[in-house]
């Protein structure tokens, strides 16, 4: 199997969130150009993972989760009643806040884990697992300990690998959920080098409390708030040069500066 | 010259009042449990020594029971048979069950019915086993008499689901003793499960969801894996129930001396305890001490059963350290 991953757009058209009767997010619109990495940033409860969420319907699994508006994966809606959002989910593959390998399984068990769940099927397994381990830049420290339990590994490793089994689905769209905010300085600096590779072949959409971060890693930056008690949104999009360096808006101005947040 | 370090003793200091109060009751209760086994143990060896000493080895595997006053042939092996396989067939019967439940309730019910749906499992445990037991021989085995009557006729091939030649009512058989079984062990192997179940950690099911699983592979990929072993701790735990289990049993079995090793249709089956129960009230001396034996072959098989356990949950989550 070769490796040709096609990054896709993706765009989000008046997307309004609620969970039962309160609205957590009103109206957002953004662009996330295939291989650019987009950084979403914010304060707590301002609506930024809950909208990274929306984008793979993972959103929906919570069972008083609301939507409206569209997500369009190259124009077309994911959430059409004719997508099957197993589909979706496969296509545009999510890294969680907190390393979650399936402690059962063997590290090389993790990597190929898409295709079982998913049931599909690949012709050279260890090419596969080979080409997503190194694409996610932790082949060298575990190709000589593969059945090994992923729970041996150290957390930054877990988070490498299970970076590395979303790669191993081929995802056009890679949305990560704080992905370091649990770990050490050196593993944050090895995923965030790994983030700047897959960008080549992927887009990239990062939720991130670290402003130093969202600065080192992305293009693009798009900076949501909620004032209290209303629906969070989108204040200011831009490129991550423009939103750091010369925010239009005084709120922003103000949080990446840390007067608040 | 470095000077050699000294090695403090650790794990000493003044203790407070409370906790030494505290430390002494937990101790004694545990004592205490454990003490009570032993003293059982005791009794049950004392009581069992003078039929065991007459009857040899045969008391375990022969299949006569003759008590005159002259002479008492006493061995228990179709009844220490049968009640192993009873407990597995209702333990078989049981754990898919009770998981699917668990299941339903942690993962599917909202709220408020996952909440009946407890309540009432936990009610189903609490019945006695006499009212299971008459509800299992006026109510179930007229219908469990049909599901056997359609094994039989269409899988009286395989040896399982044969009978003797004239065998006409397939009732009081294993297979209507497992299905009781089965329903007086579905809510303790429910109820661990569901905490299981409740305690899984979500963010790996949402892990394997943003990979494209299905609830069904979720389920069996992940869900399952992770959760055998404390699933296989409730099994085990319905097993000694399953296994000690004498009311119920003796109502709706016909307990026989002829050993019957997989007909499970047949209308002949065995169970220690409930073998105990029907010839206790006429027991002689001497069988008396038999039936202790027999208590004690129980109380040996609960224990290798256990052990047995123990060491498959061991060995089945080689990632718990």
């Amino acid at each position: 199997m070769t490796i040709s991953p096609v990054a896709a757009e993706l765009r989000s058209e008046d997307v309004s969130v609620w969970f039962g009767e309160r609205q957590v997010l009103k109206d957002v619109n953004l662009t996330f150009r295939a291989n650019r990495v987009t950084a979403l940033i914010g304060p707590s409860g301002c609506g930024k993972s809950t909208f990274l969420r929306t984008l793979n319907r993972m959103h929906e699994l919570i069972p008083s989760a609301g939507l409206a508006g569209s997500i369009l994966l190259d124009g077309k809606d994911i959430y059409d009643p004719s997508v099957n959002p197993v589909d979706v989910r496969m296509e545009i593959g999510m890294v969680f806040q907190k390393p979650n390998p399936f402690p059962t399984m063997s590290i090389r068990d993790n990597v190929l884990s898409g295709l079982k769940l998913s049931g599909l099927r690949v012709d050279n397994k260890d090419e596969l697992l080979e080409t997503s381990l190194k694409r996610a830049s932790i082949w060298n420290e575990v190709k000589d300990r593969l059945g090994e339990p992923a729970t041996a590994l150290s957390g930054g490793q877990q988070q490498r690998l299970c970076i590395a089994r979303s790669l191993a689905m081929n995802p056009k769209v890679l949305l990560m959920d704080e992905p370091c905010s649990a770990l050490d300085p050196g593993s944050t600096r090895r995923i965030e080098a790994t983030i700047e590779e897959l960008s080549e072949s992927m887009t990239i959409v990062i939720v991130t409390h670290n402003m130093q971060q969202a600065q080192r890693v992305s293009h693009e930056t798009a900076f949501f708030l909620a004032d209290e008690n209303t629906p969070g949104g989108v204040v200011e999009f831009g490129s991550t040069e423009q939103v750091f360096g010369q925010p239009i808006d005084e709120r922003t101005n103000d949080y990446v500066n840390g007067h608040f947040g | 010259m470095p000077k050699e370090a000294v090695r403090r003793k650790l794990g000493t200091g003044v203790l407070n009042r409370g906790d030494r109060l505290f430390f002494g009751i937990t101790s004694a209760a545990s004592y205490f449990a454990f003490i009570l086994v032993a003293l059982i143990l005791v009794f049950l060896i004392a009581q069992a020594f003078p039929a065991l000493k007459d009857q040899g080895l045969a008391f375990v595997y022969g299949s006569t029971w003759e008590v005159t006053p002259e002479k008492a042939v006493m061995q228990i092996g179709p009844m220490l048979y049968g009640s192993v396989l009873i407990a597995l067939l209702g333990v078989l019967l049981a754990t898919p069950m009770a998981i699917a439940t668990a299941y339903l309730i942690v993962f599917i019910l909202p709220k408020s019915p996952a909440k009946l749906a407890t309540n009432l499992i936990d009610l189903l445990a609490a019945l006695p086993s006499v009212i299971i037991g008459l509800w299992g021989v006026l109510v179930f085995t007229p219908i469990a008499q049909g599901w056997a009557d359609f094994l039989h006729k269409n899988l009286g091939w395989i040896p399982l689901f044969a009978t003797d030649k004239g065998t006409t009512s397939l009732n009081s058989s294993p297979f209507i003793a497992g299905w009781i079984v089965a329903v007086m062990i579905v809510p303790i192997i429910t109820s661990v499960t569901r905490e299981i179940f409740s305690q899984f950690d979500r963010e790996l099911i949402n892990g394997a969801l943003a990979l494209g699983a299905t609830r069904w592979t979720v389920f069996r990929r992940v869900i399952l894996p992770t959760a055998s072993g404390g699933i296989t701790g409730g099994v085990l735990l319905g097993l000694g129930r399953a296994i000690g289990e004498t009311v119920a049993i003796y109502y709706v079995l016909q307990l026989s001396m002829k050993i019957n090793f997989f007909q499970i249709l047949e209308p002949r089956g065995g169970a220690i305890a409930s073998w105990i129960l029907s010839r206790f009230g006429e027991a002689t001396e001497a069988e008396f001490h038999g039936l202790m034996a027999a208590g004690l072959v129980i109380f040996i098989t609960t224990l290798v059963i256990n052990l047995i356990a123990n060491i498959i949950v061991n060995r089945a989550q080689p990632w718990r350290k």
